[in-house]
């Protein structure tokens, strides 16, 4: 395993190492992204694609997100890291690996809904997760955790009901764990800000539902 | 249930064969002791709806033992787990398709309240969405607490004043 990021580089000069505590990782241009994908699994033996995510640098990042891919060899029981920067920051793609792996399908849809990364030559690129028509992509850095109001995906029941989907309140949190705490106590989850709560809410925040005394 | 009913006084000597009572009682009564549970199991909730049907805790000691999936044969909702945004409008349009007198029970902190998903993607409580007769606290709760739950809806059914709702529908 040890001689394989020279052998890759030689062969895919435009490679570059990428920093790793423990799997060999390379950075790889989006349009080398298939060849090199194509190489590692026919010559390579790395058959068997385990993740394939997104990364959102920042708002003010360049390149903007990258798409990270985890391949693993079931001959030989190693990983290679693959780390592909899109190009556009406002639209940003990267060429399909479902020709590669089937499996890639779900992924890369996952990854679309979540981060908005196009996958060119994807067969069926929807949403997975949110419902289709969601106008957001929620793992992006300027998406906050508790949501933006959005009305339901059915108008008939959104009509019926009154309801839309709300920014969940969030009541001082996000709520965290201690780590490595031995105290379970200290161990639970408790929210960063615990000085305002559904009875006391802070100034400035935007009013929480009426609790009854 | 097993509970003293003062509803329905009857003494065959003197009314012979006829019982008299009041048509809420009657009425109530059936309902009561014959809710058919459609099994809304969307989480970790329904693992502990399941052991209530099973026959440790046995839900047919109530008499709601006929778990339907289909709405239109049900006419009790346990929502049992975290309803997502996504799964909202469905949630609502089966409740659409049970007849009524219907109830709901929200069963657990995440059809409660959204639990501890306080995220863009959960419903901060099914109330938001369907009417909720019976909330039942914990995460997941226990099996006992369902039965409890159970037994809270069957006294509010007993409370319905159904004889003014059958003749005013």
């Amino acid at each position: 395993m040890s001689d394989l990021l020279p052998e890759m580089m030689g062969r895919f000069p435009t490679l570059t190492e990428r920093p790793s505590s423990d799997h060999p990782a390379v950075n790889v241009p989006a349009e080398d992204l298939v060849a090199v994908l194509h190489y590692l699994r026919d010559e390579k033996g790395f058959d068997h694609l385990a993740d394939l995510t997104g990364i959102d640098n920042g708002l003010e990042a360049s390149p903007r997100f990258t798409v990270v891919y985890h391949v693993f060899s079931t001959r030989d029981h190693g990983w290679v890291r693959i780390a592909a920067d899109c190009p556009d920051n406002a639209a940003p793609a990267v060429p399909s690996a479902v020709s590669l792996w089937p499996g890639a399908n779900w992924h890369e849809r996952e990854c679309f809904d979540m981060f908005g990364i196009r996958f060119e030559g994807h067969p069926d690129l929807r949403r997975i997760l949110m419902w289709d028509g969601y106008p957001h992509h929620p793992l992006r850095k300027d998406f906050p955790l508790a949501g933006i109001e959005t009305p339901l995906s059915d108008a008939e029941v959104a009509a019926e009901t009154g309801t839309t989907a709300i920014a969940a309140p969030m009541a001082g949190g996000p709520f965290v764990a201690g780590a490595g705490k031995l105290n379970l106590g200290e161990a639970e989850p408790h929210a960063k800000d615990e000085s305002w709560s559904e009875r006391h809410p802070q100034p400035g925040q935007p009013e929480l539902r009426q609790v009854k005394e | 249930m097993v509970t003293a009913n003062t509803e329905i006084g009857y003494d065959s000597k003197v009314e012979g064969e006829a019982i008299v009572s009041r048509a809420d009682a009657v009425i109530n009564w059936i309902r009561t002791n014959s809710l058919w549970p459609m099994p809304m199991g969307l989480a970790c909730c329904a693992i502990e709806l399941m052991a209530v049907g099973g026959a440790r805790f046995d839900i047919a000691r109530f008499g709601a033992e006929v778990m339907r999936f289909s709405p239109r044969q049900a006419d009790c909702m346990i929502v049992a787990g975290t309803v997502t945004y996504k799964m909202a409008p469905h949630l609502r349009r089966i409740y659409d398709q049970m007849m009524a007198p219907k109830w709901v029970i929200a069963m657990g902190a995440c059809a409660s309240s959204g639990g501890m998903y306080r995220s863009y993607a959960t419903m901060q409580g099914v109330d938001r969405i369907v009417p909720v007769d019976v909330y039942i606290s914990g995460c997941p709760p226990r099996p006992e607490a369902l039965l409890d739950g159970l037994i809270k809806l069957q006294e509010k059914i007993k409370r319905d004043p159904s004889t003014r709702r059958l003749m005013s529908a």
